[in-house]
C-alpha cells in the first residue's frame, strides 16, 4: 500500500500531497463527490478523468473557481460553512474536506452536515499533536511555529488546534463510524503512534447507522 | 466570418395571453457547422436591444455582431467545434415578427393591436426554430440579460431539449427597481407627441422619446466606477456640455436608427411579467425536472442585474443537488460586463462546455 502510495505519479509530480493520492484512492469509482474549498480543482478534475466521478466543489476565492470551471470541474463560489444547509440529505457519495476542519468556525457542525449530505465525509487535517509542534511550544514557550505550520499566530487561518486523539475522542462521542484512517508524515505513511508522529491524519467517517 | 440572416417563416405560434399569431417570421443567424450526430448546436439567446446578429461580419453594413469577442472559431463558444444559432425575439423589431410588421387582418403595422408577448412566448418560438432546423437537443443555450431570462425559460420549459444553460447576468425575475428604469423608458416613448399611440410607421418616428428611453437604459448599464473612468467630469469644449452627457445623446440618437418604440414597449413589458417560479410552489420545483448542467454568471458591480438574483437560481438548483458551476466575476464594467469581459467568461464557456460535450457523448 505504502509503496503503491509512493509510486503514483498522481501523487509525486502533479500534486505532492500525500491526503490528496489518499483520497484519490479511497473514492470508488462512477460515484458523485463534493470537494468543499476545492480551491482550483485539481483533485475533483483528477477524479473525474480517472474516476469517472460527478465532482462538485465549492470555493470561495472567484479566481480558484474560475480556473476550476474552466477544468470542467462544477464548482459553485460561495462559503462552505455557509452553503451546506441548501443540499439534500444524502446528496453525494463522499463529501470531502481538505486541510480546512481546523480553519472553520464550527467544526462540529461542518462535520455533522458533511454526514448529512454525504454517506460518507472523507477529512484530512493538520495534527497539531505532532512531535515537532509539541517541542517548538516546549521550547519557545510561544505559540508553536514549525515548517508545516509557519504563520504567525495573528494572522494563521488556523482557528482551532487539535489532534489525531482529539478527533478520534469526538468521533466516539458523535458515534460516526471511522471506515478509514491514514496517518501521513509528509508523504510517508505513519503506522506508530499517529498522536506524536502524524503530520497529517486522514479520517473516512459515516454516520452511524 | 460572414453573418448572414435568413428568415424562417412559421404557420403560427399560441401565445401566453391566448391570441395566436399567424404566420410568424423569425431572424436568425448561424455559423460553424451541424455535426453528424446533431449534437453540437449551441442557441445564443440575445438582451433586449440585440438581434440575430451575434457574430462576424454584416456584409452589408461591415458591422461585427453584438458578441462577437464570444463567438468565432478559438473563442468562447467555439465555431471550429460548435454550431452556433442565434434569432431575433419575438416581438423584435430585426426580422422577427414584432409590433412594426403587417398585419394580416388589415395590412397596416400591428402597432399597439400587436398582442402581448412573454419571455416565454419567444422561447417557444426559437423552440419551433431550432426543431425545424433538426436539431432534437441543444448542447447549450447561453445568453445575457434578457437573454438569461430566456435561458431559464428553456431549462424549465424544455428539461429534456437542453444539455445545458449559461444563464449570464440575469434573473428569475425582475424586481421593482428593475421594472422602474423599464417604466421610466416606456412613460418617456409614450410622452413624446410622434409616438401618437403607436401609430408613427410611414411618418415621424418618436424619436425624443426612445432616445431619452436609451439613455435612461445606458445608465443603468453602467456603473459608477465605469462612468467616473471613462467621463469623469470632463467636458466637450465644442458643444460646451460634459463628456457623460455627448455619449448619452449619441447613444440615444444611435438608438433610434435601429430600434422600434413599440418593439421598446412589448419587450421591457415581457420582461417585467417574466416570473420563473409563477404558479409553482418554489422556484426549486419549476426546474425540478431540469436535467440540464448549469453554468450560471454574474459580475460585482453589476447593480441592475445584482449577483443575489443569479444566487437564486444557484441556490434553487443546488436544493435539489442539480449540477450548476457559478462565478460572480470581478468587474467595475456594471452590467455591460457580460459584454465587455470576454476573456473570464471564455476560458470558463469553453470548459464547461468540453464538459458538457464529453457527458453528451457517453449518453
Amino acid at each position: 500500500m505504502t509503496a503503491a502510495r509512493q509510486s503514483d505519479p498522481f501523487v509525486r509530480d502533479l500534486l505532492g500531497r500525500g491526503d490528496y493520492a489518499i483520497f484519490s484512492e479511497i473514492v470508488a469509482p462512477q460515484t458523485c463527490v463534493l470537494d468543499l474549498g476545492c480551491g482550483d480543482g485539481e483533485l475533483l478534475s483528477w477524479l473525474a478523468e480517472n474516476k469517472d466521478v460527478d465532482a462538485r466543489g465549492v470555493e470561495m476565492d472567484a479566481a480558484k473557481v474560475q480556473k476550476a470551471i474552466a477544468k470542467g470541474v462544477s464548482c459553485y463560489q460561495g462559503n462552505l460553512e455557509e452553503c451546506l444547509a441548501d443540499y439534500p440529505d444524502g446528496a453525494f457519495d463522499y463529501v470531502i474536506l481538505s486541510q480546512t476542519l481546523q480553519e472553520v468556525r464550527r467544526p462540529l457542525q461542518v462535520m455533522n452536515e458533511m454526514l448529512r449530505v454525504g454517506r460518507r465525509a472523507i477529512v484530512a487535517f493538520p495534527n497539531f499533536g505532532h512531535w515537532r509542534v509539541r517541542l517548538a511550544h516546549l521550547l519557545t514557550g510561544r505559540a508553536p511555529k514549525t515548517t508545516r505550520f509557519p504563520h504567525e499566530w495573528y494572522d494563521s487561518p488556523n482557528i482551532h488546534f487539535f489532534t489525531v486523539d482529539d478527533f478520534e475522542i469526538l468521533a466516539a462521542r458523535e458515534n460516526w463510524t471511522i471506515e478509514k484512517r491514514v496517518f501521513l508524515d509528509g508523504n510517508r505513511e505513519v503506522k506508530m503512534l499517529p498522536n506524536l508522529l502524524a503530520e497529517t491524519a486522514v479520517y473516512l467517517v459515516r454516520r452511524h447507522a | 466570418m460572414v453573418a448572414l440572416t435568413q428568415t424562417k417563416r412559421f404557420d403560427s405560434l399560441e401565445l401566453d395571453c391566448g391570441v395566436t399569431l399567424a404566420p410568424v417570421d423569425v431572424a436568425y443567424q448561424t455559423y460553424g457547422a451541424l455535426n453528424a450526430q446533431r449534437s453540437n448546436a449551441i442557441l445564443i439567446t440575445h438582451a433586449f436591444s440585440g438581434d440575430s446578429h451575434a457574430a462576424g461580419i454584416d456584409p452589408q453594413t461591415q458591422q461585427k455582431g453584438w458578441w462577437d469577442s464570444m463567438i468565432g472559431p478559438g473563442k468562447g463558444f467555439d465555431t471550429d467545434q460548435y454550431f452556433i444559432i442565434c434569432s431575433n425575439v419575438l416581438g423584435g423589431c430585426r426580422g422577427t415578427t414584432g409590433p412594426g410588421s403587417l398585419d394580416p387582418a388589415t395590412g397596416q403595422p400591428f402597432a399597439m393591436t400587436f398582442p402581448v408577448i412573454t419571455i416565454g412566448d419567444m422561447v417557444r418560438l426559437q423552440a419551433k426554430l431550432i426543431e425545424a432546423l433538426g436539431i432534437e437537443r441543444l448542447l447549450s443555450v447561453a445568453g445575457g440579460s434578457m437573454g438569461g431570462m430566456q435561458v431559464l425559460e428553456w431549462a424549465a420549459r424544455f428539461p429534456d431539449r437542453v444539455a445545458s444553460a449559461i444563464p449570464i447576468a440575469t434573473t428569475p425575475r425582475h424586481s421593482a427597481q428593475q421594472i422602474a428604469f423599464n417604466e421610466v423608458g416606456r412613460q418617456a416613448i409614450m410622452a413624446d407627441p410622434d409616438w401618437n399611440s403607436g401609430n408613427y410607421y410611414g411618418g415621424k418616428l418618436p424619436g425624443r422619446g426612445l432616445s431619452v428611453a436609451r439613455m435612461v437604459g445606458h445608465i443603468t448599464y453602467m456603473s459608477d466606477e465605469s462612468m467616473r473612468q471613462k467621463f469623469g467630469r470632463r467636458q466637450r469644449e465644442d458643444q460646451g456640455i460634459f463628456e457623460v452627457e455627448s455619449y448619452l445623446r449619441y447613444r440615444g440618437s444611435q438608438f433610434v436608427d435601429r430600434f422600434d418604440a413599440n418593439s421598446y414597449l412589448y419587450i421591457t413589458k415581457a420582461m417585467d411579467l417574466f416570473d420563473l417560479a409563477a404558479g409553482q410552489q418554489s422556484l426549486t420545483a419549476v426546474l425540478e425536472r431540469a436535467k440540464t448542467k448549469f453554468l450560471v454568471i454574474s459580475f460585482t458591480s453589476d447593480w441592475l442585474y445584482p449577483s443575489y438574483q443569479s444566487q437564486e437560481v444557484v441556490n434553487a438548483l443546488r436544493r435539489r443537488n442539480q449540477d450548476v458551476a457559478y462565478i460572480e466575476l470581478t468587474s467595475q464594467y456594471g452590467h455591460d460586463a457580460f459584454l465587455v469581459e470576454v476573456d473570464e467568461q471564455a476560458e470558463i464557456v469553453k470548459g464547461f462546455l468540453l464538459r458538457v460535450t464529453k457527458g453528451v457523448n457517453r449518453r
